[in-house]
């Protein structure tokens, strides 16, 4: 794969494949902020648009660690948490922060905390390295719930989200907080377009596919997984915040529990691997098969959507 | 071409008059976020369940309230905070809603910045958060008969009547076993604070959600020998727990169980190990008062009772959706004979609620003598004061072994009253005054 993507680079531009793209590109675009803040419904907004949003976005995080550097990682909503806990405290102890830097300096927390969680990394591989990112899951939930500081000694230990404003334009309406929401996922989904296109995301695929190989070829291991770990945690933690200021307003930190890194990993295998694309459609479609299960926990909208994959 | 025109003058006539008359059939309309399957499936099936079934007797008997007819549908959220958001988005564009009634702490907290901008009540019976009793920050929402903070201090006062006396709490030892939910967790900075006051041991030990592995937590509870265990529980974690607590040798009648804790779907499952066992609560179970009985006469002899299994009829999930149906009804009512007889707004209804008093003179009128004591919720009150009793349970049923109670509300407003006030702060929200709350938006 890592050779493919190096021959990719080199080929003539293919103008008519080009302008499919653009194309495709364009139209997107118009969806997003035309046709869907001007007529889709509240409901379609609000209890669709806003989770999928936020969880593909996580996908797409996780997908850079594990999809193309080959780290399994089950800690996926601590960092969710880690973010959105991290946004509320900044923007309720920083007085006047602006919206896009509480959203960074809660990215770089997580940054930070997945940088901690991913040192295992260094000596563990596969299930190993799953099952030590399992400490990062319930240390996270343990340390919101056991210290009342992170979500300012309320009693029952759930956060509200803040007033949303960007340059003084309030964004609490559906579609305020969808704009918000969709503008950071692509923001985000380009930058890691491009990062897995440059030459770290080619050192994150040598590293995947055999790590022995990439150290004789010069990659630095060491560095490459530990920024692996850093820049999806960047990304998970950023849609934390958007799961909790744009979908539910308000978040405990049993929300954010090892079900919810079932549910992320299960959108990126189930979507593919090394697939930023697979992230989007999963989502999709377990958020439209979840009416026909009502029946059981979350994780079953993931089952549906193997189920309706296989068909 | 005129007979064509004629005819689509004549369906365009058709289609006014038959949306003229849907629109004068005046409908009240209660957004039900339900649940009926996964871990809390038996307080769900049974308060719904009583819910409905005090609307349908209201409807059958009545032919609704002054001639407005009750409508509900339901969505099913598992008790899950994601699942109920979405099911409020689903059905919050409905018509002439009355009230929210989730019933779980976690989908109330998510709702209440929605339901301000609806301007829609929001009703939390027997549990919600504490501060938003304060209605001066929290205009639309209700945690009617008893917030968390004064079933806490029911509960403590009673442990002193069975003790001798509030000063003889002194160097005793309380043990609090709570569910591992925002529910929960409600009551740890308020079972601190009494402790202090009287002079207490105070241990509070969590229990994960849902809680069916209790092991470690009753071992810790023997070691700490305390004279009393809270059961703070939940679903399926209170019969857990009293079964533990028998392996683990400690004595049901030292285990007093809170609001949520209080059903026999809590002590059936298990067995003997409840026997003994009290608990709080705000209405009394069993199938005796007159309000039950006629909704077994009319709405399930019609066919239209909503229990499946009938043997759950007057129990306590069944009778507190009975009651939580006629702290409804009664709103809708009160707000009617200011606004008039017809399909009211959400605020509308919400000055309803905070009109609601009932002395125990209407409670007995509306049939409901001994099942609940009363209720006088205003614009600032919305808890409205709520009476307590306990029962205990001999193997078979709940029998009353105490008066009603009253909680110490005098103690408890300023510790309510300055939580609210910081969440004002943080919001941004201004205090609201009691002109501001007859202001009423009727469109």
């Amino acid at each position: 794969m890592a050779v493919q993507a190096l021959d990719a680079a080199r080929l003539p531009v293919d103008w008519a494949k080009l302008v499919q793209k653009l194309a495709l590109a364009t139209a997107l675009f118009v969806v997003a902020y035309g046709v869907v803040p001007a007529y889709a419904s509240g409901y379609l907004v609000e209890a669709i648009l806003l989770p999928f949003l936020a969880l593909s976005l996580a996908a797409v995080g996780l997908n850079l660690l594990t999809g193309y550097c080959g780290q399994l990682s089950l800690g996926s909503s601590a960092f969710m948490a880690v973010g959105a806990f991290g946004a509320y405290n900044f923007n309720l102890r920083v007085e006047g922060l602006p919206l896009a830097v509480t959203m960074i300096l809660a990215g770089i927390s997580a940054a930070g905390f997945g940088v901690v969680f991913g040192l295992p990394s260094l000596r563990l591989r596969g299930f190993y390295l799953a099952v030590s990112t399992l400490a990062a899951q319930f240390f996270v939930q343990w340390a919101l719930t056991k210290f009342g500081w992170f979500s300012n000694d309320n009693p029952s230990g759930v956060i509200s989200a803040p007033h949303l404003a960007v340059a003084g334009l309030s964004l609490d309406s559906a579609t305020g907080r969808y704009l918000l929401s969709v503008t950071t996922v692509m923001v985000l989904t380009a930058l890691v377009w491009r990062l897995v296109n440059s030459a770290t995301g080619r050192n994150f695929i040598a590293v995947r596919d055999n790590e022995t190989a990439a150290r004789v070829i010069g990659v630095p291991v060491l560095r490459t997984k530990l920024l692996a770990f850093a820049i999806s945690s960047f990304i998970i933690g950023i849609a934390g915040v958007l799961w909790a200021f744009t979908y539910l307003r308000t978040v405990e930190p049993a929300g954010f529990n090892l079900d919810r890194s079932f549910q992320i990993l299960f959108i990126i295998i189930i979507g593919g691997l090394a697939s930023i694309r697979g992230a989007f459609w999963v989502r999709r479609s377990s958020l439209s098969s979840r009416s026909f299960c009502p029946g059981s926990a979350h994780s079953c909208s993931a089952a549906c959507s193997i189920r309706a994959f296989s068909t | 071409m005129t007979f064509f025109s004629h005819l689509r003058k004549a369906a365009i006539a058709t289609a006014f008059v038959l949306g003229a008359t849907a629109v004068h059939a005046e409908e009240q309309y209660f957004p039900l976020q339900s649940y009926r399957v996964g871990p809390y499936a038996a307080g769900g099936t049974g308060f719904f369940g009583g819910f409905i079934d005090y609307l349908n007797l209201i409807n059958i008997r009545d032919g609704g309230v002054n001639g407005a007819k009750l409508a509900w549908s339901e969505g099913e959220t598992q008790y899950e905070v994601e699942k109920g958001v979405e099911v409020y988005e689903r059905l919050k564009s409905n018509p002439g809603i009355a009230a929210w009634n989730p019933l779980s702490v976690g989908i109330a907290y998510a709702m209440i910045d929605r339901i301000t901008d609806d301007k829609v009540p929001l009703i939390t019976i027997n549990h919600g958060r504490t501060d938003t009793t304060d209605g001066r920050v929290f205009p639309y929402v209700f945690p009617l008969l008893l917030n968390p903070y004064s079933e806490t201090s029911g509960i403590v006062n009673y442990i002193a009547s069975k003790e001798g006396g509030l000063d003889k709490l002194k160097g005793k030892n309380i043990v609090v076993l709570y569910h591992g939910s925002p529910y929960g967790k409600e009551t740890i900075p308020i079972y601190e604070l009494l402790s202090q006051k009287y002079g207490f041991e105070l241990s509070q030990i969590e229990v994960p959600h849902p809680g069916n592995e209790q092991q470690a937590q009753w071992l810790t509870i023997r070691r700490e020998h305390p004279d009393y265990v809270v059961l703070r529980g939940w679903g399926v974690m209170n019969p857990v727990a009293l079964k533990t607590a028998q392996k683990t040798g400690f004595p049901a009648d030292h285990i007093i169980g809170n609001v949520w804790s209080n059903s026999e779907e809590d002590v059936i499952p298990a067995g003997d190990a409840a026997k003994g066992y009290t608990a709080i609560t705000t209405q009394a179970s069993g199938e005796r008062y007159p309000v039950v009985q006629e909704i077994v006469k009319t709405v399930y002899g019609d066919g239209k009772g909503n229990l499946e299994d009938k043997s759950r009829i007057g129990s306590v999930y069944h009778n507190l959706g009975i009651v939580n149906g006629i702290l409804n009804v009664e709103a809708v009512r009160i707000a009617q004979a200011k606004f008039g007889n017809r399909t009211l707004t959400g605020d509308e209804v919400r000055w309803g609620f905070e009109h609601l008093k009932l002395d125990p003179a209407r409670v007995e009128a509306l049939g409901a003598k001994d099942l609940f004591h009363s209720i006088n919720v205003s614009w600032d009150n919305h808890e409205g004061d709520g009476y307590v009793t306990f029962q205990q349970w001999d193997g078979k049923k709940w029998n009353v072994v105490s008066d009603w109670i009253a909680p110490d509300w005098k103690l408890l407003r300023p510790i309510i009253e300055k939580s609210s006030e910081a969440y004002a702060k943080e919001k941004g929200i201004k205090i609201r005054t009691a002109e501001d709350a007859d202001a009423v938006v009727s469109n």
